[in-house]
C-alpha cells in the first residue's frame, strides 16, 4: 500500500490561530471554551480583541472563529452589525462626531458629510495615510453644546460644516510638527 | 406537536386544528395558501419578510402567520381589503430598492418576487426609492453573487447552514447597508463555499446564479474547426422535461438527445457510460480495500460539492475517498483519448461540453487534477440543466414535437457510440442511493464470483437524508450508509470518526435527494416548492423507471465497457486506468468550521 500522508490539518490550523492572536485574547477564548456555551461569549471575545488591537482585523477574526469553532461568516457578520466594532485600524486622530438627537437636529449630518468629502472616507474608515479615522457616536452627553465632535480627547462645541477644513488642517499641522 | 386539538375561527368558520400548529399551516389544511417569501418548511423560521401577515382579533398588529402558533379560540382573518393592501405595500417596499433589471435578468419569468408582486396586485409603483448599487462577485467558477438583486429573505443563509452545514453565508452590516456574503465580504472564490449551488435553488430572485458557459458553447458550436462533443449526466433526463412544461418525473432521454443534435453537437455521449466505468473501477477499489489494501469506509467521490466539503471540512478522511474520477471526468478523459484515437482527431480540436445538474461540476472541470498532459482541460465547458433548457429554447427548438421531425434527417434519439451505451445501474446514479445500488449490483457478483439474482436494492432507495443497511456478501457482513445533504453526511461521518458506527462503504451526495436535486436543476415548476421532497421523488422515479426498462442492469455487463477494457484500459485498476480514471485530493483552506 502506498504511503498515505496525514491529511488532518485541524491541529495545525488551531496552532496557527493561537499564534496569530494576542496572549490575553487566547486566554479569554480558553475561558469561553470552558463554559457550557462558548458561542455566547463571542461578543465579549471580540471586545477583548478590539481592546488589544484597537480594531478587528480579518485574520484575527478568522483565528477567533477557528478557536471558538464558530463559522467565520458568523463572526464577521456580528462584527459588522455593531457600530462599536472597528474593522480598520484607527487613525492617528480619531474624529468622533456625535449624531445623537440634539446634535442631529442641529446639523450633525452636514458635518459628517463635510468630513467625508474632505477626507475621502466613509464612517468607520481610515484615511490611506493612517492620519484620520471617522466614526459617529450616539450622544457624547454634551447636548447643551450641540453639535459636538471629539478629535481624540479634544472636544469641539457648536461645530459648523465650515469649521471642518480648518480642523483638519490644525491636526495635519500638529502631526507634521511632531515629526520634525 | 401533540395529538390535542384546539378550535379556532378561520375566516369566519370554526375549525379544529392540532395544538401548536402555525396559522399558515392551519390555513393550508383548509385550502388557503397564505402568500409567503422568506418561509420554507425545511428551514428555520425567519419571520423577516412579513408577506404572510394575517389579522388576529384582539391583536394591535398584523401577525406573521408562519411564526405564530394558533391558540384556543383564536380568530384569524387571512383576507380583507386592509390585509391585501398591507401585503401589497410590503411587497412593493421589497421591490423598492431592488435592482429591477428584469428584462436582462436570467430569472425573468421564473422569479418568485416577480410572481409575488403580480399576485399581490402591484400594478403601479407608489414608492420610488434608492436602488441598491452593490458590486457583484464573479470570482467563483461556479456560483456568482449579485447583492443588488438580493431582498434579504435569508433563505440562502439558512440553506447553506442548516441543510449543507457549510455556514459560508451570513448577513453583514445592518439596515440599508446589509449584504449577504461570505465571511468578511471576501470573494466566493476565497471563501469556504463548496459550490453546491443550493443558494441558487432557494433564492427567490437572482442574487445567486451559476456562472454561465452558454456563450462559450455557442461559440464552439459555430467554430468549424472544433469537434464539439456533449455528454449528459444521468439526472438531466429526469428533470429537463420540466423546463418545457412537461410534468415532473417524465423521462426524456430521446427528446434530449434529439435536441442536442439539433443544437449541432458532433457527438452526443452519455455520462452514464462514465458512470458504468466508475462502478467497475470503484467496485474493484472497494474489493481491494476489503482485502486490506486501503482504509475503510470507502467514501464515494462522484459529487464535486461533497469532495470540496471533504477537503475543507473533513480532510482527515481524504484517504478514505475513492480515487475514482467522477463519471463526467472519466467520460471527458476517454473522449479526448480513446475516442480521439479511434476517430483520428487531435484531442486539442475536441471541445468537450458536459451537461450537469450541478454547478460544482464547473469547479471540478476547472480543477488542475483534471487536465491533459499539455495542461488543457478534459472538460472544456459545463452547462447546468437550466442553461441547456435555455439554449434549446433560445435556438427555437420545439421540444414538444421532438423527435418526430425528420427535417434534419438525423439519427435522432440514441446516444452515439462508443461512449453512449449504458446499463440501468448508471441511470440511477442521479439519485441518492443510486451509486450504492449500482456498486452492490457489481460488487456482489465480483466478490462471490457467481451471478446474483438480486437487482433491486430497496433498502437504499428513497430520498430520506440518511439510510443505513447491512448485507451478507460472500460470508461477510457489509455495512453501508447513504447520505444526501451535507448536514446528513456530517452526522454519518461524525459517527464513524467517534467510533460509534462502523461502515464499509458510504455514499455521499452533496445535494438534497442527490443529483436530481442539484444546484443546476430546473427551478421548481408551478405547484412545487424548492427542495420539495415530492418533486425529488418524481425525478427519482423517472430514473428507476428508465433503469427497470433496460435489459442491461449491471455496469460490468455493459459490452461497451468490456470492449473498452479489451482495447484500451486492460483491466480495472491498471496503470492506464489509473492515469485516465483516477485522481487525488488534498486539504484546502480556509478550513471549514461547523457549529
Amino acid at each position: 500500500m502506498k504511503h498515505i500522508a496525514n491529511t488532518d490539518n485541524l491541529q495545525a490550523v488551531l496552532q496557527d490561530a493561537r499564534e496569530q492572536l494576542p496572549e490575553t485574547v487566547v486566554q479569554r477564548i480558553d475561558q469561553a471554551l470552558a463554559t457550557s456555551n462558548p458561542r455566547s461569549e463571542l461578543i465579549s471575545v471580540l471586545h477583548k480583541l478590539q481592546g488589544e488591537r484597537g480594531y478587528l482585523d480579518r485574520t484575527d477574526m478568522a483565528a477567533v472563529a477557528q478557536l471558538l469553532r464558530i463559522p467565520t461568516s458568523t463572526v464577521t457578520g456580528v462584527a459588522t452589525f455593531y457600530h462599536f466594532f472597528r474593522l480598520q485600524k484607527a487613525g492617528k486622530y480619531n474624529i468622533n462626531i456625535c449624531t445623537g438627537t440634539a446634535c442631529y437636529v442641529r446639523g450633525a449630518s452636514k458635518i459628517v458629510e463635510r468630513f467625508q468629502e474632505e477626507l475621502g472616507i466613509q464612517l468607520g474608515e481610515t484615511t490611506s495615510d493612517g492620519m484620520f479615522s471617522l466614526v459617529q457616536a450616539r450622544c457624547l452627553g454634551m447636548c447643551g453644546l450641540a453639535p459636538v465632535i471629539m478629535i481624540n480627547d479634544d472636544v469641539y462645541e457648536r461645530v459648523t460644516p465650515d469649521d471642518v477644513t480648518s480642523l483638519i488642517r490644525t491636526y495635519s499641522d500638529k502631526a507634521r510638527a511632531v515629526v520634525h | 406537536m401533540s395529538s390535542e386539538t384546539i378550535t379556532i375561527t378561520l375566516d369566519g368558520q370554526s375549525v379544529e386544528v392540532p395544538a401548536g400548529i402555525s396559522i399558515m399551516d392551519a390555513a393550508e389544511r383548509f385550502g388557503i395558501r397564505i402568500p409567503r417569501l422568506c418561509y420554507h418548511p425545511d428551514l428555520s423560521l425567519a419571520g423577516s419578510c412579513r408577506v404572510c401577515i394575517v389579522e388576529v382579533e384582539g391583536m394591535a398588529h398584523y401577525m406573521a402567520s408562519c411564526s405564530v402558533q394558533c391558540w384556543e379560540g383564536m380568530k384569524v382573518r387571512t383576507n380583507s381589503p386592509d390585509i391585501r393592501e398591507a401585503r401589497r405595500d410590503i411587497v412593493e417596499l421589497l421591490l423598492d430598492n431592488h435592482n429591477m433589471d428584469c428584462q436582462a435578468c436570467e430569472r425573468d419569468g421564473h422569479c418568485e418576487l416577480q410572481n409575488l408582486a403580480y399576485s399581490m396586485g402591484v400594478r403601479e409603483r407608489l414608492f420610488e426609492g434608492r436602488r441598491k448599487q452593490l458590486e457583484g462577485d464573479s470570482s467563483s467558477v461556479s456560483v456568482i453573487r449579485d447583492p443588488s438583486r438580493c431582498i434579504l429573505c435569508g433563505r440562502c443563509v439558512r440553506v447553506c447552514a442548516e441543510i449543507q452545514g457549510v455556514h459560508n453565508l451570513h448577513r453583514h452590516g445592518r439596515g440599508f447597508e446589509t449584504v449577504v456574503s461570505p465571511a468578511n465580504q471576501e470573494p466566493m472564490d476565497e471563501s469556504v463555499c463548496i459550490q453546491c449551488g443550493q443558494c441558487i435553488n432557494v433564492c427567490p430572485t437572482a442574487a445567486f446564479l451559476e456562472k454561465s458557459a452558454t456563450e462559450q458553447v455557442w461559440a464552439a458550436l459555430a467554430d468549424p474547426k472544433k469537434h464539439v462533443v456533449v455528454q449528459t449526466a444521468p439526472s438531466i433526463r429526469a428533470a429537463i422535461a420540466e423546463g418545457f412544461g412537461l410534468p415532473p418525473g417524465t423521462p426524456s432521454t430521446e427528446k434530449m438527445v434529439c435536441a442536442l443534435r439539433h443544437l449541432g453537437f458532433d457527438a452526443v455521449f452519455d455520462t452514464n457510460f462514465g458512470a458504468d466505468l466508475t462502478i467497475v473501477e470503484e467496485a474493484h477499489e472497494f474489493i481491494q480495500r476489503l482485502g486490506g489494501k486501503g482504509p475503510l469506509p470507502l467514501l464515494t467521490s462522484c459529487s464535486p460539492g461533497w469532495i470540496s466539503f471533504l477537503e475543507k471540512f473533513y480532510p482527515e478522511l481524504i484517504p478514505n475517498a475513492s480515487s475514482c474520477r467522477s463519471p463526467m471526468s472519466m467520460t471527458s478523459a476517454l473522449t479526448k483519448s480513446y475516442y480521439a484515437r479511434q476517430k483520428g482527431i487531435d484531442p486539442d480540436d475536441i471541445y468537450m461540453v458536459a451537461v450537469m445538474p450541478c454547478v460544482a461540476k464547473k469547479y471540478e472541470a476547472a480543477r488542475p487534477e483534471h487536465v491533459m498532459e499539455n495542461g488543457k482541460p478534459y472538460t472544456d465547458a459545463v452547462l447546468t440543466t437550466r442553461e441547456l433548457i435555455w439554449m434549446i429554447k433560445s435556438w427555437g427548438i420545439d421540444y414538444w414535437t421532438l423527435p418526430n421531425i425528420e427535417f434534419w434527417n438525423l439519427p435522432n434519439d440514441e446516444f452515439d457510440s462508443p461512449l453512449g451505451l449504458s446499463s440501468g445501474a448508471s441511470d440511477i446514479f442521479g439519485t441518492t442511493g443510486g451509486v450504492m445500488e449500482a456498486t452492490l449490483r457489481t460488487a456482489i457478483e465480483t466478490l462471490t464470483g457467481e451471478p446474483h439474482g438480486k437487482i433491486d436494492f430497496e433498502m437504499v432507495r428513497g430520498v430520506e437524508g440518511v439510510k443505513e443497511a447491512e448485507l451478507e456478501i460472500a460470508g461477510k457482513t457489509i455495512r453501508i450508509a447513504v447520505a444526501n445533504g451535507l448536514v446528513n453526511a456530517k452526522s454519518v461521518l461524525d459517527a464513524v470518526l467517534s467510533g460509534e458506527k462502523v461502515f464499509h462503504v458510504i455514499e455521499v451526495m452533496a445535494c438534497p435527494g442527490g443529483c436530481i436535486g442539484g444546484g443546476g436543476q430546473p427551478y421548481p415548476p408551478s405547484g412545487y416548492k424548492v427542495l420539495d421532497p415530492e418533486l425529488l421523488r418524481l425525478r427519482a422515479s423517472a430514473l428507476y423507471q428508465i433503469d427497470a426498462e433496460k435489459k442491461l442492469r449491471r455496469s460490468h455487463e455493459n459490452p461497451a465497457i468490456r470492449k473498452l477494457y479489451d482495447e484500451f484500459l486492460e483491466k480495472p485498476g491498471s496503470e492506464v486506468a489509473h492515469q485516465l480514471l483516477h485522481t487525488t485530493y488534498r486539504p484546502r483552506t480556509p478550513r471549514g468550521i461547523q457549529l
